[in-house]
């Protein structure tokens, strides 16, 4: 924890992104390259899907880092109505985009899944509709966020939009326990241990590991934009 | 691939598509802001960087 309050000075943020975004751009450009080869030559075809369940090794993290992101974009919100971090409002706006890219993957690729197995691209199914609820909620962050004149305005909106937001996680988790729904019910991360075959998990969890380095090394990069943006607004007003 | 390898294609060229936008998009806006910044001579280029540490 004091290491996240060193990190919320801008200055020091930005020597530790300009020293960690190299190597981390080098690790996942590996990781990725060796994830499809796991994903789309090594793994076996599963014996109910066939091979449409190598759609599932680019969903699943998606979906994962989708959720992650918006728990990342409530943690930063109260960050900043609580503590008013500097860093936390840059880097929410520097998050939102690839949340929302993330979660744009999981529903489009949901939905390649959805056409040969379930026979359509798309079911008002409770999964299915409050993932879609997820989306809006960061495009509604992302449009919150530049609303205003003031970006500090702005910045606070989006923080409440996030934290009230957030009640979508677990309606999101539990959908599939709560309501009868025709998405499957969770597979990895349930008591008892996931009910995966090695062959799938492997790939799963190596593009899931892949795929939040990616998210990762979006948001630094994006952050780092944010701040040095912040400082030629904040030059643009005093000239 | 079977049958279904127009969906797993199309699946994985979306995924490529959209996080290679976004990481297109993000490298962008970083080039255009520093850009900005070194001509109100707030910070130097890169290259200008280079050129003084030699």
């Amino acid at each position: 924890m004091a290491d996240l309050h060193f990190l919320a000075n801008p200055a020091r943020f930005r020597r530790f992104s300009q020293r960690v975004l190299p190597s981390l751009s080098f690790a996942t450009v590996l990781m990725l390259a060796f994830g499809l080869y796991l994903a789309l030559i090594q793994s076996p075809p599963d014996y109910q899907q066939g091979d449409t369940v190598r759609i599932m090794f680019v969903h699943v993290p998606s979906a994962w880092i989708a959720m992650a992101g918006y728990g990342l974009l409530a943690a930063l919100g109260a960050s900043l109505l609580v503590w008013r971090h500097p860093l936390a409002a840059l880097m929410a706006r520097a998050a939102a985009p690839v949340g929302a890219g993330f979660c744009a993957v999981c529903l489009l690729t949901g939905s390649l899944w959805g056409r040969p197995m379930w026979g359509a691209y798309w079911v008002w199914d409770a999964r299915l509709t409050s993932m879609l609820l997820l989306f809006f909620l960061y495009l509604g962050h992302i449009a919150l966020s530049r609303a205003y004149d003031e970006p500090e305005r702005g910045d606070r909106a989006a923080a409440i939009l996030a934290l009230i937001g957030v009640i979508n996680l677990p309606i999101i988790k539990f959908s599939v326990d709560w309501w009868n729904t025709l998405h499957q019910p969770a597979s990895v991360a349930r008591l008892g241990g996931p009910s995966i075959h090695p062959s799938i998990l492997v790939p799963l969890m190596w593009m899931a590991v892949t795929l939040f380095l990616l998210f990762v090394l979006l948001v630094l990069l994006r952050t780092d934009t944010e701040i040095d943006r912040r400082r030629l607004e904040n030059a643009e007003q005093q000239a | 691939m079977s049958t279904h390898a127009v969906y797993v294609m199309s699946a994985y060229l979306v995924a490529l598509v959209i996080l290679g936008g976004l990481l297109i998009s993000s490298l962008a806006a970083r080039q255009r802001v520093r850009r900005e910044l070194a001509a109100r001579g707030l910070e130097r280029p890169r290259e200008q960087r280079a050129r003084t540490s030699r």
